[in-house]
């Protein structure tokens, strides 16, 4: 009781605090159209409190969310992608992505502590060109999955993207090959692999390593499957339901193991870890 | 001899209306063919054939996509665009000749793998992956050889081998030049541009290490002489296929890894 009664001062006080500043930047959510102090939304980590939608993060934003602190070493950090079939200005759009992102490429790869558990982690990050695989994306997770057999640990891949890297033609549709047989090398050693299917995984990444974890986990909601809503859209010249391709509707075909809302990812990571001997 | 044609000339040659079919070559090429039907999972794809057959005598796991010569062809095998059944299919028979001990035989020839709801639903990423993955293991050898059109992750599921090889106006690509134009420039139409610039005919493969050999035409295009391409595809596998048998299996498995391992262009 009392209790209530402080939230309920507390929160006059926020509301005065409001007042004074009514300019405090809100978040609108896109699911729900609900707007929530920004503030709030980044507490939850992008995570709407009225309806569960899970917005997206930055690689280092998950990076941060997820393992213990301090604990993260990254791989590669400073491999970047040539232009494999010369394709105009490919090198001026990335040193412009680079800029704006603080990324080298699609995905930030390394080693790190979930609750003391050790573990190799890849993070894709949508905002570089769609978080789509390229000759850098394939490179840094064949290392990870190799580095990671080597030293006996688990990998925990966060997906995103939105399939192959066009701009670099076949040799990007090679990298699906070369993930897969990577994701095939580690688990020869005996080695635990989980996906996060995280928003959106699409085409050549769900046709490759997302695919192709011992555990599949996805996030609430997000979209994975193969080919784009709108391509399918366009064939059979329907509109499609709109749980098509989402996390629960791939549940429901055999697709995903189980769903992990975003504030429970890192308890439910370090069980399974635990349940499968990495401890500290 | 070089070929000079562009790579959006070639395009039209692969649909030409006369270009030969796994269909017409299997005679021609093998003897025995048994065709085997169904993943034993969910059903029996018709936009990939399989079976056993012999090459020069030795018992053999062919493994093909199948465009149609006709309508009713094309009805039957989805204009060789597979579902998810029909890369579960060619993962079973190439399980079944790793023991028995065949080598495997993949004919690529689909503009990509089917986009459509059944084909979500049955998981089509997660049965392109399967084989991406599987293949790379696979201990037995594998050649893999695009007749025509090796279009995107629908091509590679069949396409993770020790060897491949492409007929001389082949093309192989992340996506269609079509799809290419319109993801990129948002306009379809610039198919001939996307062709430029592409890097999609079996010279282009070679030299980016995806590709091995080229089997060599009749004068115009395949479908000129039937006979003949068909005795200089028989004459690449009767060459090839004994002498990756010939290879102790782990050799031969570190060097298909390392084939895919070393394809990407970047710095450090
Ligand atoms: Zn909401």
């Amino acid at each position: 009781m009392l209790e209530d009664f402080f939230n309920v001062v507390k929160k006059r006080f926020n509301d005065d605090d409001d007042k004074q500043t009514p300019e405090k930047p809100v978040f609108k959510c896109p699911r729900c159209q609900s707007s929530v102090p920004l503030e709030h939304y980044e507490e939850l980590h992008r995570v709407c409190p009225e309806c569960n939608y899970h917005g997206r993060l930055s690689a280092r934003e998950r990076i941060a969310v997820t393992v213990d602190k301090e604990s993260f070493t990254e791989y590669d950090a400073d491999m970047l992608s040539c232009n494999p079939i010369d394709y105009p200005e490919y090198e001026e759009k990335q040193a412009e992505l680079r800029e704006k992102t603080g990324l080298s490429d699609a995905i930030v790869t390394g080693e790190a502590k979930i609750k003391g558990s050790s573990v190799v982690i890849g993070v894709m990050d949508s905002r570089y060109m769609m978080a789509s695989m390229g000759s850098v994306v394939g490179e840094k997770i064949a290392r990870a999955f190799e580095r990671a057999a080597e030293k006996n640990l688990p990998v925990v891949m966060f997906t995103a993207s939105g399939g192959a890297r066009m701009q670099e033609g076949i040799v990007s549709l090679m990298q699906m090959a070369k993930t897969s047989g990577a994701v095939k090398l580690h688990s020869h050693s005996g080695g635990l692999y989980i996906t996060v299917l995280t928003d959106p995984t699409t085409g050549g990444v769900t046709a490759s390593f997302a695919s192709l974890g011992d555990i599949i986990i996805a996030e609430p909601k997000i979209l994975v499957g193969f080919a784009g809503r709108r391509v399918i859209e366009g064939t059979i010249r329907q509109r499609l339901p709109d749980d098509f391709q989402l996390a629960e509707f791939m549940q429901e075909k055999g697709f995903v193991d189980l769903i992990a809302e975003r504030r429970k990812m890192r308890s439910t990571l370090s069980h399974l870890l635990k349940l499968h001997g990495y401890t500290e | 001899m070089e070929n000079n044609k562009t790579a959006f000339e070639r395009l039209q040659l692969i649909r030409h209306k006369y270009r030969p079919t796994i269909r017409d070559y299997i005679p021609l090429i093998f003897t025995d063919f048994y065709e085997m039907h169904g993943d034993r999972l969910c059903g029996d794809d018709g936009a990939i054939i399989g079976g056993i057959a012999r090459l020069d005598g030795r018992p053999v796991t062919i493994i093909a996509e199948v465009k149609g010569r006709d309508i009713n062809e094309n009805k039957k095998c989805n204009f060789a665009m597979p579902h998810p059944e029909g890369y579960r299919k060619a993962l079973r028979l190439a399980r079944q000749a790793e023991k028995f001990h065949r080598p495997v035989i993949c004919f690529i020839d689909t503009p990509g793998a089917f986009c459509g709801v059944a084909a979500e639903e049955r998981g089509q990423g997660e049965a392109i992956a399967r084989n991406l993955a599987e293949f790379m293991t696979l201990r037995t050898p594998v050649v893999s050889i695009v007749l025509g059109e090796g279009g995107s992750g629908g091509a590679l599921a069949l396409g993770v081998c020790d060897e491949l090889a492409m007929l001389e106006n082949a093309v192989y690509s992340v996506i269609s030049p079509r799809g290419f134009a319109s993801i990129l420039w948002k306009d379809a139409s610039r198919e001939q541009e996307a062709c430029d610039i592409m890097k999609i005919t079996a010279e282009d493969l070679v030299k980016l290490g995806v590709a091995e050999a080229i089997i060599e035409e009749p004068l115009g295009g395949a479908h000129n002489d039937l006979d003949k391409i068909s005795e200089n595809i028989k004459e690449y596998l009767s060459h090839k296929i004994p002498e990756k048998c010939q290879k102790d299996i782990d050799v031969l498995l570190k060097e298909r890894y390392t084939k895919f391992r070393k394809i990407g262009q970047f710095s450090e």
